[in-house]
């Protein structure tokens, strides 16, 4: 009886630890704007496909100097379009991978209610430091100073800026209350009506097209083409759009 | 493309001021300090020591955290920021000596610290008996007699805040002429793939590094031979 159960105990063993053989892993590397979308992503995939998605978040220029210097992701969900487009054309992605997972939306927004009204809060300038996050490195950076330019704003509001590394810096520095404001992603400030915004309109700066791609480290690999699956599937677009962020084919 | 653009002529003098401005005011504060930590007895005298020594482990995000909170217009940098007008030190220049001044501190106090305690008690007992003034005796024998331990220190705090990056990038914010220094300004160039101008500045952080502990040895081998 008990050789029975040892048997059957040794057995139950070997099945789970089958299953977890099964269940693979992939390294994903998200653009910081996504963070938090991504990582509901992760957990709704994790429990649909075993499958378990390392999420790593940065500013998506930085990615891309990484990827080119062989960094270990098999999945970029970038901010911007052009770097996975060139991840592709230097050969380091799968070419009909790439695909717009998300349309970002650019905010101008205080930690104090009041204070952003709309565009005459750019025009009357009456606050000490403007954060926004690199434009060179980051596509929320380049969107914000095109909206100044776009304004005619940008040479008087220059002098103001203050710069992050990533546009959870931007954020941070705008939380702590270093900056008054800031040009922040709306998927940053999403379950919270706290403070003051002003959704800036898109005729003011060019679309902000994240695009994801399956990079060439992860052509192979199992977790990582289902992970790209899974974030066209209903369940992931339900959870970016909750984020604030529009789907490819919408306006 | 001449890559010895405006931008980092301005990076490089802007790191050069930062870093000088910290050893000035390093010296200034760290002499006294080491005086009395290599004369104080007390168990507090360690205790003050090992505060001073903190950034030497801590990592720069949590001096960066810190400070960005510290500084700003809920903190005390908030109050001192207001009295000129302003909301917060971050992102300014002053906002970085004094991130810079904590960081670097270990650093120039550690080896006065050393040189003070290296000379003993003897030097000043001799100079009490010719009734030379504490004060004057300082000056005139512990100064000196330290002076390999206040190069070494000059030396490592300039170098060491010249090589500040993490803490620069959390509380600086970028500005061209005002926080954005040489190693944030490297970080910069390759997160845009500019790898020249990248290149072309790690290179001269290569050849500086190589001459700041040259000329350390150098220091050492120097004081050595006078001792002996």
């Amino acid at each position: 009886m008990r050789l029975y159960r040892a048997l059957v105990t040794a057995a139950g063993l070997m099945c789970a630890a089958f299953g977890a053989a099964h269940a693979a892993q992939t390294n994903v590397a998200v653009a910081a704007n996504f963070t938090e979308a991504a990582k509901e992503i992760a957990a709704a995939f994790r429990q649909k496909t075993g499958h378990e998605a390392v999420l790593s978040f940065g500013a998506s220029g930085q990615f891309y100097t990484q990827i080119t210097q062989g960094a270990p992701f098999q999945v970029l969900l970038s901010a911007d379009g052009a770097r996975p487009k060139k991840l592709v054309e230097d050969g380091l992605a799968v070419p009909d991978s790439r695909f717009t997972y998300a349309i970002g939306k650019l905010v101008l927004w205080s930690k104090s209610p009041g204070v952003v009204k709309g565009v005459e809060t750019l025009r009357a300038a009456s606050f000490a430091k403007l954060s926004i996050c690199n434009p060179g490195a980051a596509p929320y950076g380049a969107a914000a100073v095109e909206t100044m330019r776009a304004l005619n704003l940008y040479e008087t509001l220059q002098p103001k800026l203050v710069e992050g590394a990533t546009i959870t810096q931007a954020y941070q520095f705008v939380e702590t209350g270093n900056a008054e404001v800031g040009f922040v992603a709306l998927s940053q400030l999403r379950g919270s009506d706290a403070g003051s915004r002003w959704i800036v309109p898109q005729d003011l700066y060019s679309p902000i097209r994240q695009d994801a791609v399956l990079l060439k480290g992860g052509a192979g690999n199992e977790a990582a083409s289902a992970f790209i699956g899974f974030l066209r599937g209903p369940e992931s677009r339900s959870i970016i759009e909750k984020y604030g962020y529009m789907l490819d084919g919408q306006s | 493309m001449n890559v010895w653009s405006a931008e980092i002529w301005q990076a490089v003098a802007l790191t050069l001021e930062l870093a000088a401005v910290t050893t000035a005011t390093l010296l200034v504060i760290g002499t006294p300090l080491a005086w009395w930590l290599a004369r104080g007895k007390g168990w507090w005298t360690e205790i003050i020591a090992t505060v001073v020594a903190l950034p030497l482990v801590l990592p720069p995000t949590v001096l960066g955290f810190y400070l960005l909170v510290l500084l700003g217009p809920d903190g005390p940098g908030g109050w001192i920021a207001s009295l000129w007008g302003r909301r917060t030190l971050a992102f300014t220049f002053e906002g970085l000596i004094i991130g810079s001044v904590i960081y670097s501190m270990p650093f120039v106090v550690q080896p006065i610290r050393n040189a003070f305690t290296a000379m003993g008690e003897r030097p000043l007992e001799v100079a009490a008996t010719l009734r030379a003034s504490p004060w004057h005796a300082f000056w005139t024998v512990a100064v000196p007699l330290a002076r390999p331990g206040f190069l070494t220190g000059a030396v490592l705090g300039f170098a060491h805040t010249v090589g500040e990056f993490g803490l620069v990038l959390m509380i600086g914010g970028n500005i061209p002429g005002r926080t954005k220094v040489l190693s944030v300004a490297i970080f910069d160039y390759v997160e845009a793939s500019r790898w020249r101008e990248a290149s072309l500045l790690a290179g001269g952080m290569v050849i500086f590094a190589f001459a700041v502990i040259l000329t350390m040895t150098l220091i050492d081998r120097r004081s050595a031979r006078t001792a002996s």
